[in-house]
């Protein structure tokens, strides 16, 4: 349990650049982003697969996935 | 070299990227809207150049005016934020001058092939040592959406309010015409082959055009009909392009009235820079 817990990305979210566009909520393929208020949020961070396609399309540097 | 969009996935990835190596951080957030393309044109652009190993003193990136060119301001390179269509000037002037620096054009279409038509022009016909890339967003997007040179037929712009007359340019047909040794396409949709395709151009040796499709959700985007900034990505970058690669294999219906992505035109022509160091020997009395 806790190695399948350990293995979660970390997705690292900076509010102060994120302009709430939703590119990365609508690209990305498992449904993990939502946008709350003016903010992207993670709703479903277990079904994240790194693909990065949220990182590589998010146009204001504000969103990145780290293992 | 760039495989087709759907097999992204598979490659190699670039990412996560250390943009804060290449950028001037306290500058962020850009001034560009929500959804703007120009900031994922930006970020390819910049894994392109980590790929190539050119410190980043080597640099110099040029601008004109336009949302576009704002691009200089926000990276740590040498950069210049010049008039409205004289980028390709100023970095002809900088390439003489420094022959050994690598000098990025940043453009919009509005600045590369209205204004800065001729520059453009003349720029790909000496094939001096550059790399061009322009942002293609159909739009004047900083004065307020005029249409450009590169809005399609029937589309409405704040100078076109029932249809746009007038039959757009294909940057990359044009620069080849005039003479430019490397020509590409990209989108920002695909942002891994985009910046597989900036590598290609940054290593070619004489002029190179990189014509990128992004969105302006902002203007074009609602004039149009779009809904958002995804909607323009994936009907005018995803579905309204193809790779050059997958052409033959494909039914014609398929590529009909699609712009081509990938490398369109790759030759060897004698560079400017060069010609010019040589006519200084001869004109010192050389052979
Ligand atoms: C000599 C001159 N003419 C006109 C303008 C006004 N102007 C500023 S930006 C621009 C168009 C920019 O369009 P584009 O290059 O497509 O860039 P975008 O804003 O769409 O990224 C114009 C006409 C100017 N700044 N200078
Ligand atoms: S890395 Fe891929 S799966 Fe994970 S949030 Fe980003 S787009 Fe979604
Ligand atoms: S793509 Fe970037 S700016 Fe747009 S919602 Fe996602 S994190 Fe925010
Ligand atoms: S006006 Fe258009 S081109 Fe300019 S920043 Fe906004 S979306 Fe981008």
């Amino acid at each position: 349990m806790g190695e399948a817990a350990a293995k979660l990305p970390n997705i690292v979210i900076h509010e102060k650049l994120c302009k709430a566009c939703s590119i990365c909520v609508d690209f990305c393929p498992t449904n993990v982003l939502e946008i709350k208020g003016s903010c992207v949020a993670v709703k479903n961070l277990a079904a994240c697969t790194r693909c990065q396609l949220c990182d590589l399309r998010c146009p204001d540097f504000a969103i990145q996935i780290f293992d | 070299m760039s495989e087709p969009a759907v097999k992204e996935k598979k490659q190699k990835l670039s990412v996560p990227f250390n943009y804060d190596k290449y950028m001037r951080p306290h500058k962020l957030p850009h001034i560009w809207c929500p959804g703007c393309g120009h900031g994922i044109v930006l970020k390819s652009l910049l894994r392109a150049v980590e790929a190539t190993g050119i410190d980043k003193d080597n640099i110099c990136m040029v601008s004109g005016i336009g949302c576009s060119s704002r691009t200089p301001g926000y990276v740590d390179f040498n950069t210049m934020h010049t008039l409205h269509g004289r980028a390709f000037s100023f970095a002809t002037g900088i390439k003489l001058a420094k022959p050994e620096m690598k000098v990025i054009v940043i453009s919009g279409d509005g600045d590369a092939l209205a204004i800065g038509g001729n520059h453009f022009i003349h720029t790909c016909r000496r094939n001096i040592d550059l790399t061009a890339i322009v942002y293609t967003n159909s739009t004047y997007g900083m004065t307020g959406g005029q249409y450009s040179p590169t809005t399609p037929i029937g589309d409405i712009a704040t100078t076109s309010r029932y249809g746009n007359i007038e039959p757009p340019f294909d940057a990359c047909e044009m620069a080849k015409a005039a003479g430019a040794t490397f020509v590409a396409r990209g989108t920002a949709y695909h942002t891994l082959e985009l910046e597989k395709t900036i590598l290609a151009a940054l290593q070619h040796k004489g002029m190179s055009v990189v014509d990128v499709i992004d969105a302006c959700p902002t203007y074009y985007g609602r004039m149009n009909k779009f809904k958002s900034a995804t909607h323009m990505m994936e009907v005018i970058e995803k579905d309204g392009t193809v790779n050059v690669k997958q052409v033959d294999k494909l039914p014609p219906e398929k590529v009909q009235g699609k712009l081509l992505r990938g490398i369109l035109h790759n030759v060897e022509r004698p560079e400017y820079c060069q010609q010019y160091a040589n006519i200084i020997e001869k004109a010192k009395g050389g052979k």
